[in-house]
Order: structure tokens, then sequence, then C-alpha cells
């Protein structure tokens, strides 16, 4: 069955106000055009789950979509701080609940494999699980010790980006492979976004490279160029540039509204946006191919 | 005497503490150009792991974020964040992990977390990130740092991740795997542990005096009594690092 519709369909249908939504990607691959889709239709009151919140989520939070942030690194990576959140927790205006790496992708783990809790080894580190009450100690049955244990984070609604996939939803993923598919298994709903929708014999011929199967999949939108200023492995580059330059646009609520109003709401969807950033962006962030020896599954 | 810059200063330091074979868990900036500087002199078998989910990292240009896509292409292996940070931090595989944060105390305990109360934080700061876990687990830990005052509290605000805690004794009876931190790398010299897990100072850098280490220090400071200086950055040192590595002084600058 074809789960194909337009990114603002699926946006739409699958997220409400006050779910918890968990926009997927370690640096690499995260679904930005899913997050200007969901500012543009008026979203509110959301949790945003990412381990980092990144750009998607200082947008999202600048924009009032949400009402709490779960992260575990809250900056703007390779640049700095990350402005909106970090302002509007100081302020005393947005919830927060906080991890380190390993507990919030623990926690995805728990969620994506039906269990109870996830065990850690202690750190001893302590005031992170004495602010935090969803840091539990227990005791290990078998060796007597105390155990760190978490419990299961199930998004009402996760978003992977993709680069490719059928229509379906059978998605290979490449490069960093972040918390992609603990956070499809873990949600309530799936939206895949991919860079090209391809013939289910693709992904047959390959079936190593794919990290989430249709059958959890309720949405599958073709979004060329969705992860911009992240990025797409082998697609297009990380822009930097821009990360250095939303430091010091979040600066300034009103340079940050001017930047929705251009970039998000001035645009109806991400093709628009990728043609105004115009060809000088397109040309920089342009890769080359370095292509993988190819691999014989054998004929049996 | 060779002028360097104070990042090119410690970077060398740090590089200097790598030996081959380690298996290193680096962040972007001074910890990967010490990586790739160790690998280009005196540790050509050193392996760089990141916390993105990249083993044996051969970056071909400056990574500009944990997750730049020039750490993938052409590396070993990549996986998961749960995979990387359960089969091979907490397992057990990572031999030296590099942590930075906003204060450093007596016992070598870190915040990255929060100045001021945690509920109504006067500055907040990024948070944990991986150095809850590494701090625990990585067999040794390196703390690359400007040395300030108000960096080096006598305790910290917020325990983001564990030195000594109160004292080498604590470490131990908590059991954690890795031995915790074995150096902080200053533009002033080098911090150590002594034997009750409290830093001391060990080494001063060419033309820097034990008045500045302890002027620049929220403890009272003790000296260690076989204090020595370090080698000045070598021409080779501060060729690889403007010439290959950070050629466009993104990280190198100083001045600050």
């Amino acid at each position: 069955m074809s789960k194909l519709m337009t990114l603002s369909e699926a946006i739409q249908r699958y997220v409400h106000d006050g779910d918890l939504v968990y926009a997927a990607g370690f640096t690499h691959l995260i679904p930005f055009a899913a997050g200007h889709e969901i500012i543009r239709q008026g979203k509110k009151n959301l949790i945003l789950a990412r381990a980092t919140p990144d750009l998607i989520y200082d947008q999202m939070v600048a924009a009032g979509c949400a009402r709490k942030v779960i992260f575990s690194y809250m900056g703007n990576p390779g640049v700095g701080s990350l402005r909106i959140v970090r302002a509007e927790i100081e302020a005393g205006n947005l919830e927060w609940e906080e991890y380190s790496h390993f507990s919030m992708i623990s926690r995805l783990q728990a969620g994506a494999s039906g269990l109870p809790f996830m065990p850690m080894n202690p750190t001893a580190a302590g005031d992170l699980e004495r602010v935090n009450p969803n840091y539990r100690q227990v005791i290990d049955p078998y060796s007597g010790n105390a155990v760190v244990v978490v419990p299961p984070l199930k998004p009402d609604v996760a978003i992977v980006h993709v680069q490719r996939c059928d229509a379906q939803g059978n998605a290979h993923i490449w490069g960093i492979i972040g918390e992609q598919k603990e956070a499809a298994f873990a949600a309530e709903r799936v939206i895949i976004t991919a860079e090209e929708i391809v013939d289910e014999s693709v992904i047959r011929s390959d079936p190593n490279r794919t990290l989430i199967p249709a059958f959890i999949v309720d949405a599958v939108c073709p979004v060329p160029y969705c992860a911009h200023p992240s990025y797409t492995q082998g697609y297009y580059d990380r822009d930097n540039e821009f990360y250095l330059q939303w430091d010091e646009i979040s600066k300034s609520r009103q340079k940050v509204q001017e930047y929705l109003e251009e970039w998000v709401f001035g645009v109806p969807d991400r093709v628009a946006y990728w043609e105004k950033l115009g060809e000088e962006v397109h040309q920089r962030l342009k890769v080359g191919e370095r292509l993988s020896a190819p691999v014989n599954y054998g004929l049996y | 005497m060779t002028e360097y810059t104070s990042p090119e200063l410690l970077t060398i330091n740090a590089a200097r503490l790598l030996r081959d074979g380690d298996v290193v868990f680096v962040g972007v900036g001074l910890p990967n150009l010490a990586c790739n500087l160790a690998r280009r002199t005196h540790a050509p078998n050193l392996v760089m792991i990141y916390e993105a989910g990249v083993i044996g990292a051969q970056p071909a240009r400056l990574p500009l974020s944990i997750g730049d896509p020039t750490l993938v292409s052409g590396a070993l292996s990549v996986c998961g964040m749960y995979d990387i940070f359960a089969l091979y931090l907490q397992r057990g595989n990572i031999d030296v992990g590099f942590l930075g944060g906003a204060q450093i105390d007596r016992f070598g305990n870190i915040n990255a977390t929060v100045i001021g109360d945690y509920s109504h934080p006067k500055v907040r700061l990024p948070g944990s990130g991986g150095s809850m876990e590494i701090a625990a687990w990585a067999n040794r830990c390196y703390i690359i740092t400007p040395h300030q005052k108000r960096r080096f509290p006598e305790k910290v605000d917020f325990r983001t991740s564990a030195g000594f805690l109160n004292h080498r004794q604590e470490r131990e009876a908590a059991k954690l795997r890795g031995a915790g931190p074995q150096a902080v790398v200053t533009d002033i010299g080098i911090l150590e542990p002594n034997e009750e897990g409290e830093l001391i100072l060990t080494a001063l850098h060419p033309g820097r005096s034990v008045e500045e280490a302890q002027a620049n220090t929220g403890w009272d400071l003790k000296i260690s009594p076989s204090l020595r200086f370090t080698e000045p950055p070598s021409e080779k040192e501060l060729k690889i690092l403007r010439e290959e590595l950070d050629p466009n002084r993104i990280y190198l600058k100083g001045g600050e």
C-alpha cells in the first residue's frame, strides 16, 4: 500500500497539538522541512524530544510550538549556545527534562524494544539523577550491585529523514545513523521524509541498509533537501555557514521573527525554500562521489 | 623562541599525552586537532571514535561539528548512538576520553550543566552530552581548558560528570570502570591528581610561574615536589597544526 503524501498532509494528519514529537537525526538527516511545516501549521503545546535539540527545535520554540523540551545536549553543534531554548529556560517559560546522551538513547531503546526500563552502569556523577526523578536505581538481581534505570520514551510521532525509501516506507539510511531506527520503533506514528522515492526492487537490492520497515510507517513524503541546513550523506553538505548565521540571528527576537516570516511562512514548501536559497548555496553544498565497493548477496 | 598561541600550546600538550594504539573518544575542536597531531607524530595507530557513531574516522577536512559528513567517508565503521555508548564505551573499549566544561573542581569533577540553581538557572549551559558516561567509563580522561579562576572553583555548582568525587577513595568505592581524570592541560601548565585525587600542579609551560597558576585557581593549589617544565612546542608540531590540520586558524587563532 502506498503511503505517499505531501509533507503538509502528513503533518496535518499525524502531528497533533500536545504531542510528544521526536524529530530524529544526530547532526545528520535532521528533518528541518518538517519542523518548518509544523510551524506553518501553527501546532501548539508540543513536547519536543531530541538528544540534541539543534536549530530545528530552537526555531520551533521561537515560533511558539512547544511547551517542553527533552534533551541531552542543548547546544548549537560546533558553534556554541542554542540561544532561544536557553533563553526560554532561563526565563522560566519552557519546561525541560534532561539526560546524558546514553540515558536519553537508552530511553528510546527501551521504547523501541517494548521494555519497561533500560539498565545502565552507574556513573557516580549524581546530580542529574538527583534533579530528574526519571532516573532510578535498582539492584541487579544477579550480582546484587546497583544499576541505574530509565523508563521508555514513547513519542506520539517520530519524524525520520532518509536517503531513499519505497512508496510503502521501507527506508534505506547510511552515514551517521544516530537514533533514527530507535525513534521510529519507539513511536506510535512514523512520518518518513525522503530525498528519493525508489522502487521496492532498489530496497530489495540491499536489505542490510533498510533500517526502517514499511509496516511501522504511516506516511512517506518525498522531500528533497529536507535536511538543510543539516545534511544528507552523499546528497549535500552541512551548511556550516548557516549554523554560524543562526548564532547571530538568534541574538535578536526581531531577527528571528524576520527569519521565520521570510524562510518559513514566506515559502509554501521545501521546493520553494531550496529555490530561494539560490545557486550560490546549491553550489557550495554540492558533494562529489565516493562510492562503496559493491557487495554480492548471491543468487539462491 | 618560536611564537605560538594559547590554543596551539594546549593542543600540542594534549597530543603528547596520547599513546600509540589508544582508542580515543574525541570531540571537535582542540581534542580533534590533538588526536590528528598525535597520529601524525608519535601515535600513528591511534583510533578516533566520535560519539555520533563513527569509528576509525580519517577526516579529509577539518570537522566543524561532531557529526560532520567528512568523519563518515573513509571511516572504518559507522554505528548507531546506542551502540557507540553501549558496545564501545560502557563495555570498556575506550582508552581515552576528552572532557571540557564551564567548571572543573579540586577533585576533577566537571560542571557542564548550569551556573546557579538548577531549577532557576542563572546561566543554562548545554548539559552532559556524552560526558557523564565518558568520565565514568573511559580508561583515562583528559581535560583541556584555559586556566581561569572562575573555571576552577573549589566545588562545582553542578556535578555533570564525576572526577574523584570528594576523594579518590570515594571514586574507587563507586566501582567505576574508568580511572578518572589523569591530567588537566591549561595554558599555564598541567594539573594531575595526587594520591587523594586532588588536582595539583605538576608542570608549567615555558615562561609561566607557580604564582600565576595559584592566582588563577579557586582552591589552594598544591605544587608537586617534582614540578617540571613542559617542552616548548616544536617547529614540527606547529607546522603540522598550521599547514595541515587547521590552515584557516578556525580553532587555533588564540587571543581570547
